[in-house]
């Protein structure tokens, strides 16, 4: 029994938050959705998924293949240049090349090229070059959740970790964190990123080094406040008094009562850092030429919407909606879970 | 004339019938407030409404101006009748005419009633412009005659004054000027004095007292504390779970109360006469065991001191602008002994300097000067480490059970901790067993240890911190006015476990509090403090018989005494 009680009482804080988190059906799903996202992002790293993407499997802009069959532009214009063809004339007696036409036709023949059959329709459509836009979709995820994810991470445990030293400590490193601070925000943002990117060249790793170091400050100046809030509560008086250490004090007490601040920051952060890429991207500040992400997808799709093309833009605008509401809703009950009050 | 006997009562002014009250909790479900309250209140006299929290007293008053919650719903069969109107189903418009003008109201906390980026002339105006639409130069003119008349001193300099430049005190006396501004017939003051000093709260109460009878107003009085009622009230009514309890000339409140709920209100109030060994608590009256213990005599003084403090002071840096530093004495050469198994009670005003008395022994704010002498070993010397063993023989009781239990702990880890800390028990299944036995013993089921603390009440919450304190087996236990923010019944219950553990435990008590009637009630030795000085410390015997210092006197004379017929009959 005794065992049993000792099971019962130690469950400490995240545990609980988890017990609670599997009983709310919403953050649930989306826990799910992010999982999906995320397996299918390491999936496609390690070459299990769309690795072909790159392949023309289609015609240029093919179709979704739920879409009905529109009358083709391109087959009518092509059957028209046809009917308006004219008998050829014989030019061989001035041809000075004639002679050698039986040779070529000759070698031709050694050589077998075959075509690659490409399909007119594909399952979600195809983009310029034909390639499957669900695929492409799936390796882009790669760029845009790693960098999302990744970077908003380090940012805002860079964040927290700062301003809980500065709220918790205050005095000296209190003024040592507010001047790194006060440094970062007074560089305009974009210079920040050029001149981070000027150091660590190009790549996805230096996209989210540079979105981890510099988006740090909104996460710190909203941890410090709480922090300096909390260390004067007498809970954490009563801790102090019991003789609980400085760093049990800091983060075994006074954290969980501000993670709702540290999670709506980070699926805050998350989701710009998402729309961060595709602009540094667009700026050329992103990722390689060579490298698909949603962001450079989004860049393409503009100029297919003229044509009418939309499914590209579809597709991808989706992908990223669906993981961005997915964050946000999943911190939103993630925050709930650690609130004992909210049951 | 006084209307006490019910017989020549004037017609009444305003009518509540059959109040009841509801709020809407999530899902839609209705929990009940408020039930079948109804009174009235008498042209020129003032009724009190008495009860603990979550009495249903605030919510009552509040809805004769339908100031309630978004959520509150109101029974149909309510009316709250004035002037014919009923305020219940009046147009809005109509409610906002009455509001403020004919009913007015000021509430507990000055602090954050009043508007903190308007000077004071300007909110007292406001309300003269809009109701009864003077002019700038009228409004300006009638406040500093307000400001006159409820005792400000300067009122034509203070008129420009921001509310932060005003005292507690001041602040509630702005208010009352906002809500008499309109000549206002009824007038309700919800706990007007609870967040006051005792001798700010008597000045208040006979500024309220004048004013009624100089204006011809009828106040409706809202307050925890049956003392107070005795002095200002002609009726009284108390209420309990929403229901009205007992409605009375304050007379029969006092002199013959009927109601046992009435009774034992009376009897867990600390008194300044008499020193029973235990207080009465609520339970004993409601099932008729309600009887008077008899007094403890005083206890023998004169044993070896367990904590000894010596010239101790603390100064605060202010922020005095850029390159120039200010400082605030908060304390100046406290000292004092307390021996085994003794309480120690520090009195005081706010801002006498008792909190920090205590908090600069526990090291939670580092002293300025002087030694404190534990077992003969300065503990401001030691460093943190040499500290760690003596923080859990000395131990705090915080005055906020709602502040000082961390909301994201359960009872088992908030009590486990300490503990685990100093490696108290060999492990946690020994740790548990000791938890548990403690839980026991401040009186809470066993089932407490994984439920959170915002799922216990005030006192609960208090009994959880004195059990985790206890955890640690202290010599010392100081009590930073650990009652004072709890409801009297549960004040009682928590005073007699105090005093069982001592009795059981062998505890030293440093016993700091406003309320000098509970400290009469629980200390041995009293130290009076004004102004970070020791004013007098002698044991409580001659402390209250026979008080040296003026300021000791003035402390004990403004203490509410309850109803003492000859007082009303000289306010009536």
């Amino acid at each position: 029994m005794n065992a049993a009680v000792v099971e019962a009482a130690s469950p400490g804080l995240w545990a609980l938050a988890w017990r609670r988190l599997r009983q709310d059906r919403l953050a649930l799903s989306c826990l799910v959705v992010v999982a999906v996202f995320v397996a299918l992002m390491l999936a496609s790293m390690a070459g299990l998924v769309a690795s072909d993407w790159e392949r023309e499997a289609g015609v240029t802009y093919a179709r979704p293949a739920f879409l009905p069959r529109a009358p083709d532009t391109l087959v009518a214009a092509s059957a028209a240049a046809a009917a308006q063809r004219v008998p050829m004339v014989d030019l061989s007696d001035i041809d000075p090349l004639a002679p050698r036409y039986e040779e070529w036709r000759q070698r031709a023949g050694q050589l077998s090229a075959t075509l690659p059959s490409r399909s007119e329709t594909l399952p979600l459509g195809g983009d310029q070059w034909g390639r499957d836009v669900l695929k492409k979709t799936i390796k882009g995820s790669e760029v845009s959740i790693m960098v999302g994810l990744t970077a908003a991470l380090i940012a805002t445990l860079i964040g927290t970790l700062l301003g809980a030293l500065a709220g918790y400590w205050g005095g000296r490193v209190n003024d040592l964190m507010e001047w790194v601070y006060n440094v970062f925000t007074s560089i305009p943002y974009i210079l920040l990123i050029l001149a981070f990117a000027a150091v660590l060249g190009r790549g996805v790793t230096t996209i989210i080094l540079i979105l981890g170091l510099t988006g740090w400050t909104g996460v710190y100046r909203l941890v410090r406040a709480e922090y300096l809030k909390h260390r004067e509560r007498e809970y954490v008086l009563a801790a102090k008094a019991v003789g609980v250490s400085h760093a049990k004090r800091m983060f075994a007490h006074i954290l969980p009562n501000t993670s709702h601040v540290v999670l709506v920051q980070f699926s805050l952060l998350v989701v710009a850092f998402i729309k961060t890429e595709v602009i540094l991207s667009f700026l050329g500040l992103g990722v390689p030429v060579d490298v698909v992400s949603w962001g450079t997808i989004l860049a393409e799709s503009q100029d297919e919407l003229v044509m009418g093309k939309w499914w590209q833009l579809a597709v991808t605008g989706t992908a990223m909606a669906m993981l961005v509401t997915a964050v946000s809703l999943l911190t939103d009950g993630m925050r709930d879970a650690l609130d004992p009050k909210l049951r | 004339m006084n209307p006490v006997n019910g017989v020549d009562e004037p017609a009444a002014l305003v009518e509540v019938r059959n109040l009841g009250i509801g709020f809407k909790a999530s899902g839609g479900v209705v929990q009940s407030a408020v039930r079948d309250v109804s009174f009235a209140i008498g042209q020129r006299s003032t009724l009190a409404l008495v009860g603990e929290s979550g009495s249903g007293k605030t919510v009552s008053a509040m809805s004769i101006l339908g100031l309630l919650p978004a959520n509150a719903v109101v029974d149909p069969a309510s009316r709250i009748l004035y002037d014919s109107i009923d305020l219940l189903n009046c147009e809005p418009v109509e409610l906002r005419g009455i509001r403020g003008k004919d009913i007015s109201v000021i509430f507990q906390e000055p602090m954050s009633s009043l508007n903190p980026v308007l000077t004071v002339g300007d909110q007292i105006s406001e309300s003269l412009r809009l109701h009864l639409g003077l002019g700038r130069r009228a409004a300006r003119a009638r406040s500093i005659e307000l400001l006159d008349e409820v005792g400000i001193p300067h009122p034509h300099l203070r008129i420009a004054s921001y509310p932060h430049h005003l005292s507690g005190g001041q602040q509630q006396r702005v208010m009352i000027a906002m809500a008499i501004a309109c000549e206002p017939k009824l007038l309700i003051a919800d706990e007007p004095t609870t967040a006051l000093d005792v001798t700010i709260q008597q000045q208040i109460l006979e500024l309220l007292a004048g004013l009624k009878e100089r204006h011809a107003m009828s106040l409706l009085f809202i307050t925890h504390d049956l003392a107070l009622v005795g002095e200002i009230a002609d009726q009284v009514i108390v209420m309990r779970n929403g229901q009205v309890q007992e409605h009375a000339p304050v007379r029969e409140i006092f002199e013959s109360p009927r109601h046992p709920y009435t009774k034992a209100l009376l009897a867990c109030r600390p008194s300044l006469e008499r020193r029973p060994k235990r207080l009465p608590v609520i339970d004993d009256f409601m099932a008729g065991r309600g009887h008077a213990a008899e007094d403890e005599p005083p206890r023998k003084m004169g044993g070896p001191p367990v904590l000894e403090v010596q010239g101790l002071a603390k100064r605060f840096r202010v922020d005095g602008g850029l390159f120039r530093k200010a400082w605030v004495d908060a304390v100046r050469d406290v000292s004092f002994k307390l021996e085994a198994g003794r309480t120690l009670g520090v009195v005081g005003e706010s801002g006498s300097g008792k909190t920090t008395v205590g908090m600069t022994i526990m090291r939670l704010h580092e002293a300025s000067a002087g030694r404190v002498l534990f077992e003969g070993r300065n503990l401001l010397e030691l460093d943190d480490r040499a500290m760690q063993p003596y923080r859990r023989r000395i131990q705090i009781v915080f005055q906020n059970p709602y502040a000082s239990l961390n909301p994201r702990f359960t009872i088992g880890q908030i009590l486990l901790e300490p503990m685990r800390v100093h490696a108290i028990g060999t492990d946690d299944g020994q740790r548990l067993g000791t938890a548990r036995e403690l839980l026991r013993r401040v009186d809470l089921p066993p089932d407490a240890l994984h439920r959170y603390p915002h799922e216990f009440s005030g006192g609960q919450r208090q009994r959880i911190a004195i059990a985790r304190c206890l955890t640690m087996k202290p010599d010392v236990l100081i009590c930073d006015e650990s009652v004072s923010a709890l409801d009297v019944s549960v004040q009682a219950q928590v005073l007699n476990l105090l005093k069982d553990l001592q009795d059981e435990f062998g505890l030293a008590y440093v016993f700091i509090s406003h309320d000098l009637a509970v400290v009469r009630y629980i200390a041995d030795e009293v130290l009076v403090m004004h102004e970070g000085r020791v004013v007098e410390m002698a044991d409580s015997q001659t402390i209250y018989m026979a008080p040296r210092e003026a300021y000791t006197r003035a402390l004990l004379n403004s203490i509410p005494r309850g109803y003492v017929p000859a007082a009303t009959a000289a306010a009536g």
